[in-house]
């Protein structure tokens, strides 16, 4: 005799997606709401995990003006909820051999002067789904300040929404993209730590390991991974593997 | 003279990179004469210009929320070196404290920022230099009078337009006296309170060189050695392209260009290296050099 | 003996009430002295003096005026505001006429066209400030 699983009734909710209206389970995400309504993304949809930027969704709640933002993969729907998505934004994107760039406020500004059409109004900040502050890189970035508009954009995951909202036709993620570019490839010290592991690596170190993985079959991987050596939870700083010779010297 | 009023420095979009000329040299001078400041963390470009449109509100956010940030901050007073800044700051200030309706529809629209009710008072350092510090007092800490150093004050538009704002307007002479106490000579020039041609050298450059190009040629006549600035503008338009502006004037002389900042600096007898006067042209480097106001061999 | 009666068309009025509602300034109030052309930095580069431009602005004439190229010109110095013998804020009459233009969502400069040399050495706040007044 076994128990049954109880039915759990879910609640069903209204929601309007690009004006009509569906009901659909309360417990869903927005994107899962939209599947559910039977809309299938071929566009507006990618990690489901909330760092690509592709299902940058806008909203509105019942009888309220203001605008919200979020990611459909990510957030979940409220009653009444008025939204619609906007899978892409075609702010302008400079060209640009990265190569040849010298990295200077200078560069930038002559790759965006557009960056100067800001007016301060804090609509990107308000949009942004992923809470970077982008008014504050803006004004970096407009004096010169690569390194802080890298630290600052962090988080951007690229999805337009800021740029949909610039009162100056400004596309702030790309210029943050350049700054960050900038800032990582040639101002950054770079890491001694990296330099040594990516001379090791071209040095052919890895190379037997790789090729002894790449000849498992499915079973072997299985294997190889269920029983492979695991740092012991509670283990200090001084502890090794008993084979070293992946590690850096 | 230190005041225990909290004081917050506004630097502006270009004092970081181009003019840090204008920055390091006002920074080094302010720690010198022991006046306390406090450089805001976060802060935004305040615009440049101040919106002219009556119907207008959503350009004066961008000043108004500088003045927030130095509220933050704790400060009753915000300190700025440029010109430009120093009118957007003052004159939004003024709107936000003299319309109740504007100030109200500004703080309802920043729903992410505290309100702001004009509790901050904006000035620029040559008043600071004249209430917190003296003339009198600033003369006694110069350590190497400018004596001979005859100089034109530009004062350019934004610091004395509208009369609202105008840092003149209680000492018709704020410029002039700062550099006396300096120990230098201003000598009078007609184009003293005119336009350099502001943005119009990215607009219509044509136009701004003949602009430019009268100024000098009064600054010429007036047999100043020296230009003396507030503005990183006036300093672009004036010193900068002044190559190849006095190809329009006749028996033209090149003259070097200097913030006052960089001059109060000198005068303090503050390291050289805080002018940044490689960022000002040869001639200016070689001026003060001629005329023994900094070593003439690095120390 | 005939009289001139000069007649201001409705369009032409709800030009003059546009002007007046951007720039809160009652261009009516001009006695054509001619003081703010003396004082502009700018005029000896204008196709037409700022006494002119605020003539034909009287009359509710702003094409003209827009066509003449002369707020685009201007340098926002407020010397044409600080002398006025009767008070206009003169600088605020020309920025009306700027945002008749720019309001259209038509751009006076083009930031495309920027000499490379200009976009390097120039001053932020030279963008800054030209872009605010001649970029929709």
């Amino acid at each position: 005799m076994g128990v049954l699983a109880e039915a759990v009734e879910t609640k069903m909710i209204s929601v309007y997606i690009m004006g009509k209206k569906y009901e659909v389970p309360e417990t869903l995400t927005i994107m899962k709401a939209m599947e559910y309504a039977g809309y299938q993304f071929i566009r507006g949809c990618g990690c489901r995990g909330g760092v690509c930027g592709a299902c940058s969704t806008v909203y509105r709640k019942e009888g309220d003006y203001k605008i919200y933002s979020g990611l459909a993969c990510q957030t979940v729907v409220e009653p009444g909820m008025h939204l619609t998505q906007l899978p892409f934004f075609p702010a302008l994107r400079a060209i640009y051999e990265y190569d040849r760039i010298e990295a200077t406020a200078e560069a930038i500004h002559q790759l965006y002067p557009e960056l100067f059409r800001c007016v301060a109004c804090n609509a990107c900040t308000k949009i942004c789904p992923m809470d970077v502050e982008v008014l504050d890189y803006v004004s970096a970035l407009k004096r010169g300040d690569i390194a802080a508009a890298a630290e600052i954009s962090f988080d951007c995951i690229q999805c337009g929404l800021c740029s949909s909202r610039c009162f100056g036709e400004i596309p702030q993620y790309h210029i943050a993209q350049l700054a960050r570019r900038l800032w990582g490839g040639k101002i950054k010290p770079a890491s001694p730590h990296l330099t040594a592991m990516v001379e090791d690596i071209d040095a052919g170190k890895y190379d037997d390991m790789l090729a002894k993985l790449l000849s498992m079959d499915a079973e072997q991987l299985k294997t190889a991974y269920t029983e492979r050596e695991m740092e012991p939870a509670m283990a200090d700083e001084t502890w090794k593997p008993s084979n070293t010779d992946g590690l850096l010297e | 003279m230190i005041t225990d009023i909290k004081l917050s420095y506004y630097p502006g979009c270009t004092l970081k990179t181009k003019a840090r000329n204008l920055e390091e040299a006002a920074l080094g001078a302010l720690t010198a004469l022991g006046i306390e400041y406090q450089e805001l963390e976060r802060w935004n470009c305040c615009g440049a210009v101040f919106s002219l449109a009556d119907d207008d509100l959503i350009h004066h956010l961008a000043p108004v929320r500088n003045l927030i940030r130095a509220a933050q901050q704790g400060s009753d007073t915000i300190v700025t070196l440029c010109s430009q800044c120093y009118n957007v700051l003052s004159r939004a200030n003024q709107l936000v404290r003299e319309d109740e309706t504007k100030r109200k529809t500004l703080n309802d629209f920043m729903t992410e920022e505290p309100d702001y009710n004009g509790e901050v008072e904006v000035t620029h350092l040559l008043q600071l230099l004249r209430d917190r510090v003296g003339w009198e007092t600033l003369r006694s800490k110069v350590k190497r009078p400018l004596d001979g150093l005859k100089v034109a004050t530009f004062y350019g538009c934004t610091l004395i337009r509208p009369e609202s704002v105008a840092i003149n307007g209680p000492s018709p002479e704020i410029f002039e006296e700062f550099l006396r106490a300096l120990g230098a000579e201003p000598v009078p020039f007609s184009a003293a309170q005119e336009c350099c041609g502001s943005y119009q050298s990215v607009a219509n450059p044509d136009a701004a060189s003949d602009r430019a190009a009268k100024v000098l040629r009064s600054v010429q006549a007036s047999g100043a050695d020296a230009l003396v600035l507030s503005c990183p503008l006036c300093e672009y338009n004036l010193g900068t392209r002044q190559g190849e502006i006095l190809e329009r004037i006749e028996d033209a002389v090149p003259i070097p260009s200097f913030y006052f900042t960089q001059l109060l600096a000198v005068a303090l007898g503050l390291e050289p290296e805080l002018c940044h006067l490689e960022l000002n042209g040869e001639a200016a480097l070689k001026l003060l050099k001629a005329r023994e106001y900094i070593a003439a061999a690095p120390a | 003996m005939g009289q001139l009666t000069v007649s201001i068309r409705p369009e032409q009025r709800a030009k003059i009430q546009k002007v007046k509602e951007i720039s809160g300034e009652n261009v009516g109030l001009c006695m054509q002295c001619g003081t703010c052309s003396a004082v502009c930095p700018m005029v000896d580069s204008m196709n037409m003096t700022t006494r002119k431009a605020m003539h034909l602005l009287q009359y509710g004439l702003t094409d003209d005026v827009i066509d003449s190229k002369l707020a685009p010109l201007c340098a926002s110095c407020h010397t044409c505001s600080v002398r006025c013998p009767r008070g206009i804020d003169v600088a605020k009459v020309f920025e009306a006429v700027r945002l008749l233009v720019s309001r259209q969502n038509i751009d006076t400069i083009n930031l495309q066209e920027i000499a490379k040399g200009t976009l390097e050495k120039a001053p932020q706040i030279a963008f800054v400030s030209g872009f605010r007044k001649l970029t929709a």
